[in-house]
């Protein structure tokens, strides 16, 4: 039964991971990449994880995929924050599909009342 | 925050009287001092441990429920980006104030799948979002402040 758990969790964490890996190539920009890639991620490395603690299920490895699971949730939104960010301001182009950018106006809006 | 630390050493003192050190019996030593203590509550004054302890359950929950959720909508715009997504970037005044509040609401936004914070304004109003699936601004805006932001602030208030 437990081994049935776990062997479901990993299969489901690992195509969450192929998602995230095929997502980086298929979608359009650099932003949208950025959901799959960090995301998708997060979730199927979870999963893989909580996989290991049902199966193991002692309390070491239990306490220790927790603190993994916990390093991963403080550390990804930044670093996914920051690449977003760097390829915003360094001026990447936006997928053509995308139709409201309120950081692009109010950046505008303040170079016109600073002339 | 005291509450906590008399939670834990009841749940310490469970593992020690059963004389089995396992996380079933640490998990269930911290669910029987919590009921403990719930049940005394009118010795210690304030009840804001009980009530902060209510939302940050509801917060995980929330979250996981977003997590997965949003998940499989990044899975079906990945199986067919052409059709599903529509980005865009919107501005997300924001409730919360203090460096504490914002970074917080800022990575659980985003690490929901779906959202990605790109940055937030000079005077520290606005947050500005990616949003995968835009379909209407003022639907996602009052999403994501309903959702997240309002929960992230009772726990933190």
């Amino acid at each position: 039964m437990i081994e049935w758990l776990a062997a479901v969790l990993l299969l489901l964490g690992c195509l969450f991971c192929l998602l995230a890996a095929v997502g980086l190539v298929r979608l359009p920009d650099t932003l949208t990449r950025m959901h799959a890639a960090t995301k998708a991620g997060t979730l199927g490395a979870g999963l893989i994880l909580g996989a290991v603690a049902v199966l193991f299920g002692d309390i070491g490895t239990v306490l220790r995929t927790f603190l993994v699971l916990i390093f991963l949730f403080m550390t990804v939104p930044v670093g996914a924050h920051l690449i977003g960010r760097a390829a915003y301001c360094s001026g990447i182009r936006l997928s053509s599909r995308t139709w409201v950018d309120h950081l692009r106006e109010d950046l505008e809006g303040k170079d016109k009342s600073e002339r | 925050m005291n509450l906590f630390l008399i939670n834990i050493l009841l749940a310490v003192g469970f593992m020690i009287a059963l004389e089995s050190f396992t996380l079933a019996t640490l998990f269930t030593g911290m669910v029987v001092g919590y009921m403990a203590l719930w049940l005394t509550r009118p010795l210690y004054g304030d009840d804001r441990y009980f009530q902060r302890f209510a939302t940050i359950v509801r917060l995980v929950i929330f979250f996981i429920k977003a997590l997965v959720i949003s998940n499989l909508r990044v899975l079906r715009a990945v199986l067919a980006p052409s059709q599903i997504s529509r980005p865009g970037i919107i501005r997300l005044p924001l409730d919360a104030r203090t460096d504490m509040e914002i970074m917080l609401v800022a990575n659980l936004i985003s690490l929901t799948p779906g959202t990605l914070s790109i940055d937030v304004s000079e005077d520290r109003r606005n947050l500005y979002v990616h949003v995968m699936f835009l379909e209407d601004v003022d639907d996602a805006r009052r999403e994501l402040k309903e959702g997240l932001e309002r929960r992230v602030l009772e726990v933190l208030r």
